[in-house]
C-alpha cells in the first residue's frame, strides 16, 4: 500500500468504517511509515479537539432573548 | 457527544414533542429551542462568521420551523429538517451580506489545498495544554475560518454534532460522495493548519 492509497482511506479508518482484511493493510502499511502514522493520528487529534472545544459559545443572556422573541411569536401564531 | 442509538422501532424522542407542538403546544416547542439553538447558532455562525446574522437566523430559522411543522415529513431527524432550515437561511444571509451576490454551498470549494500532508512533525502530547482557554479558542476559530463555508460545515455537521455522512448529504443537498470527499479535504486541512500551533518544538525553537 502507498502513501496515497492509505490517504484515500484515511476517512475511513477514523470512522472504523473498514474491513477486517482493509484495516489489516493500512495497519501494515501504518507499521512501516512514520508520516502516515502522523497524519493519522494528529488528525484524530485535530477532530477530538473541535469536538470538545466550543468555538462559538452562545452567551446565556442573548440565549434568553433569542428564546422569548421566539417564544413570543409562537404564542401568537408567528 | 453522547449520542442516543435509536432502534428501527423505536420512535425518536423529539417526534413526540413535534406531534405536541403541532397541537399548539408551545412548551413543547420550547423543548426543542432549548436542545438545539447552540447548535443552530454554531452552524450559523460558521457559514455567516457574523455574530448578529448568526443570532438572527436561530430565530428566524426556529420561527420558520414553527411554521412549517405540518411540512416536516418525520422520516428524517427533526433535527437535520431543522439544520436544513438554518442553513438556508445562513446562505440567505451572506448574500445580503454580499449585496445580492449569488451564494450557495458550493462556494470556493475549487481549492486542493491541504489534500496531501506537509507538516509531518509529530505534536506535542496534549497540545491544547500550551494555550489557556481564550488563547485556543482563537487559534480554533481562526483555524477553520480558513476554511471554504462548505468544508467548514460538512465538518462541523459531520465532525462535531456527530451527524452521519448521509444526514450530512441530505441536509445539505449534496451527494454523499460530495461530503465524502469534503470531509476529507476539510480534515487535512484543519490537521495542516493547527500542525503550525501544536507542532512538537525542535531544541531551541520557541
Amino acid at each position: 500500500m502507498t502513501c496515497t492509497e492509505f490517504l484515500a482511506l484515511l476517512d475511513e479508518l477514523i470512522d472504523d468504517n473498514v474491513s477486517v482484511q482493509t484495516r489489516s493493510l493500512l495497519q501494515e502499511h501504518l507499521a512501516g511509515c512514520d508520516h502516515c502514522e502522523v497524519t493519522l493520528s494528529t488528525t484524530r487529534k485535530t477532530i477530538e479537539i473541535y469536538r470538545s472545544h466550543e468555538v462559538y459559545e452562545l452567551p446565556n443572556s442573548v440565549r434568553q432573548r433569542l428564546h422569548d422573541a421566539i417564544m413570543a411569536r409562537c404564542k401568537n401564531g408567528c | 457527544m453522547a449520542t442516543i442509538q435509536i432502534g428501527e422501532n423505536e420512535q425518536h424522542p423529539d417526534l413526540a414533542l413535534v406531534a405536541s407542538a403541532r397541537t399548539g403546544d408551545v412548551h413543547a416547542f420550547e423543548t426543542l429551542v432549548n436542545k438545539y439553538d447552540r447548535q443552530i447558532f454554531r452552524i450559523a455562525q460558521h457559514i455567516t462568521q457574523n455574530r448578529e446574522d448568526a443570532q438572527d437566523v436561530v430565530q428566524d430559522a426556529f420561527l420558520k420551523a414553527y411554521e412549517k411543522l405540518d411540512q416536516f415529513q418525520g422520516n428524517s431527524k427533526f433535527y437535520t429538517w431543522l439544520v436544513r432550515i438554518a442553513v438556508n437561511e445562513s446562505l440567505m444571509r451572506l448574500r445580503k451580506r454580499r449585496t445580492g451576490k449569488m451564494v450557495s454551498i458550493d462556494d470556493d470549494i475549487e481549492t486542493e489545498e491541504g489534500s496531501v500532508p506537509r507538516d509531518l512533525a509529530d505534536w506535542s502530547p496534549n497540545p491544547e495544554q500550551n494555550y489557556s482557554q481564550s488563547e485556543l479558542a482563537e487559534i480554533l476559530r481562526k483555524t477553520i475560518q480558513g476554511l471554504p463555508h462548505g468544508f467548514r460545515v460538512v465538518f462541523v455537521l459531520r465532525d462535531v454534532d456527530g451527524l452521519s455522512t448521509e444526514e450530512t448529504a441530505e441536509t445539505l443537498g449534496l451527494s454523499v460522495p460530495a461530503v465524502k470527499s469534503r470531509l476529507l479535504r476539510a480534515r487535512l486541512q484543519l490537521r495542516e493548519r493547527l500542525s503550525r500551533y501544536f507542532r512538537k518544538k525542535k531544541a531551541g525553537e520557541k
